[in-house]
């Protein structure tokens, strides 16, 4: 007797099913990590406070994507008016609403 | 009806692979296309609730000095007005500053904590510093300072890898060796670092400052959170890109789909219904067709972006998000996730695709079949 050959959508949504289970398998791992990482979190803003931290230190290389938050308008263009903002990360972020509108008006 | 179900997917499945090369090369680009828009989804989203998260204890309202645009060392002196005005508990400077390392290129930021400061000769530095210059706590270290003279510092402390994202390029120091260091005189600070009591006097003690000193500038911390709520928004320079990118890709796919079948597909119709398949038949195996793809492509998608933003360091935006810097932190996200995001990326890319197709397909199936087999 020769080997029962596999239904396509049997196959189908054996692999949907799998998929869909992974899918919540992850879901339920971001939440054990989000519980988890919670204890970090209270180290972090504990240091945030010791250092008087405002920023994130994502971008090192220049200072207003070092600390964006405490940048003007005007520090991505320091070298002149018409100089060009060259770092790739000052492509990736942008403006603190702050500095765009009035959100205290 | 299940079983009559299940062979519509069979005969969907063996009709798709009849154009495998086709459909084949739909699923990957279709899953693509998934992966980087959810994986810049959930990095952007994680990183926002981090930032929220760690600078909630940020300073409430800091005062900066600005000349002509530019922030310049601010009097501490100012401090003794401010910390009169109603509601201001305590000011206190804050010392900080930009060091460029030539040997290694790497740009360091130097700060002096308001709390458990090293002793002078003594600094704390960030683990991306540890890393790059390759020292250890009880090593000797040498900057030069504003001066051109070098000093060395003996490190106390290397700051925990967990808080990478916050103290990578950190170097912390005692005031002496900061003014020392860097040539700014004791009547000066960076800016001033305001506790304030109740939330609601942010927007006036702000508004008072700027009265005293109209040369000031107060930023609040809702707006440094704020900050972060919109420096990686849709509308910041590269994601702008690749949204576009992907919805243009949308587009082609819907465009392909929607401007009709290829005569192939219309003869399948012809002939199936000419053997007795009635339209809800073919709308079944069409809308079979488009969810196979998509469905399929969506979860792949998922959860590949999920492994490589939370189970790795997103290797694919390193290049990105490094640039120019040789500092970077290395640092893993912790997942949180939006599932409001994910299933608007689902109601935008799995709806209108199964749509997309089953459309032109029903123009079809209602024709007479023998026209559209002509």
């Amino acid at each position: 007797m020769g080997v029962m050959k596999l239904r396509g959508s049997t196959l189908y949504l054996g692999i949907t099913g799998g998929l869909t289970l992974a899918l919540a398998g992850l879901l339920l791992h971001a939440s054990q990590q989000v519980g988890a990482a919670e204890p970090g979190f209270s180290r972090k803003a504990a240091l945030v406070r010791q250092i008087q931290l405002t920023d994130l230190c994502l971008f090192t290389e220049a200072s207003y994507t070092r600390n964006p938050s405490m940048t003007d308008l005007s520090t991505p263009f320091q070298d002149s008016p018409l100089s060009l903002d060259h770092f790739p990360s000052g492509g990736l972020i942008g403006p603190p609403p702050h500095l765009t509108g009035n959100p205290r008006d | 009806m299940i079983e009559r179900q299940r062979h519509i997917i069979d005969f969907t499945l063996s009709s798709l692979m009849r154009r495998k090369g086709k459909n084949g090369a739909l699923l990957v680009v279709y899953t693509l296309i998934i992966f980087v828009l959810a994986s810049v989804l959930f990095f952007t989203h994680a990183l926002k609730r981090e930032a929220a998260l760690v600078l909630k204890d940020a300073p409430e309202i800091i005062v900066q000095r600005t000349q002509t645009g530019r922030y310049h060392p601010i009097p501490i002196e100012r401090g003794t007005s401010i910390g009169k005005i109603n509601g201001v508990i305590s000011v206190r400077p804050r010392l900080w500053g930009y060091q460029y390392d030539s040997v290694f290129q790497a740009n360091y930021t130097l700060s002096v904590p308001a709390e458990n400061a090293p002793p002078v000769g003594s600094i704390d530095i960030g683990s991306g510093i540890a890393k790059i210059r390759d020292i250890s706590p009880e090593d000797i270290i040498a900057f030069t300072g504003h001066d051109g003279f070098p000093r060395s510092y003996t490190i106390r402390e290397i700051l925990s890898d967990e808080s990478e994202l916050l103290t990578s390029d950190l170097i912390l120091l005692s005031e002496e060796d900061y003014r020392d260091f860097s040539g700014i005189p004791a009547e000066l600070a960076t800016d001033l670092a305001l506790r304030v009591r109740n939330p609601r006097e942010y927007a006036t003690i702000a508004e008072k400052i700027t009265q005293i000193y109209p040369d000031s500038r107060p930023i609040l911390r809702s707006e440094i959170l704020r900050t972060y709520d919109a420096v990686f928004g849709w509308r910041s320079g590269l994601l702008i890109v690749i949204f576009s990118a992907a919805a243009l890709a949308f587009v082609i796919f819907a465009w392909d789909k929607a401007t009709g079948l290829s005569a192939e597909e219309r003869k399948e119709i012809g002939i199936l219904k000419a053997i007795g398949w009635e339209t809800s038949d073919i709308l079944a195996m069409k809308f079979w067709e488009g969810t196979v793809i998509s469905l399929t492509a969506f979860l792949v998608g998922i959860i590949l972006a999920y492994a490589h933003v939370f189970l790795t360091s997103s290797p694919l935006f390193a290049p990105v998000l490094k640039g120019w810097s040789t500092l970077y932190p290395v640092f893993r996200l912790t997942p949180f996730l939006d599932f409001g995001q994910i299933s608007a990326l689902f109601f935008l890319t799995v709806v209108p695709y199964t749509i997309t197709t089953i459309v032109p397909s029903w123009r079809a199936a209602i024709i007479d079949p023998d026209t559209v087999m002509r």
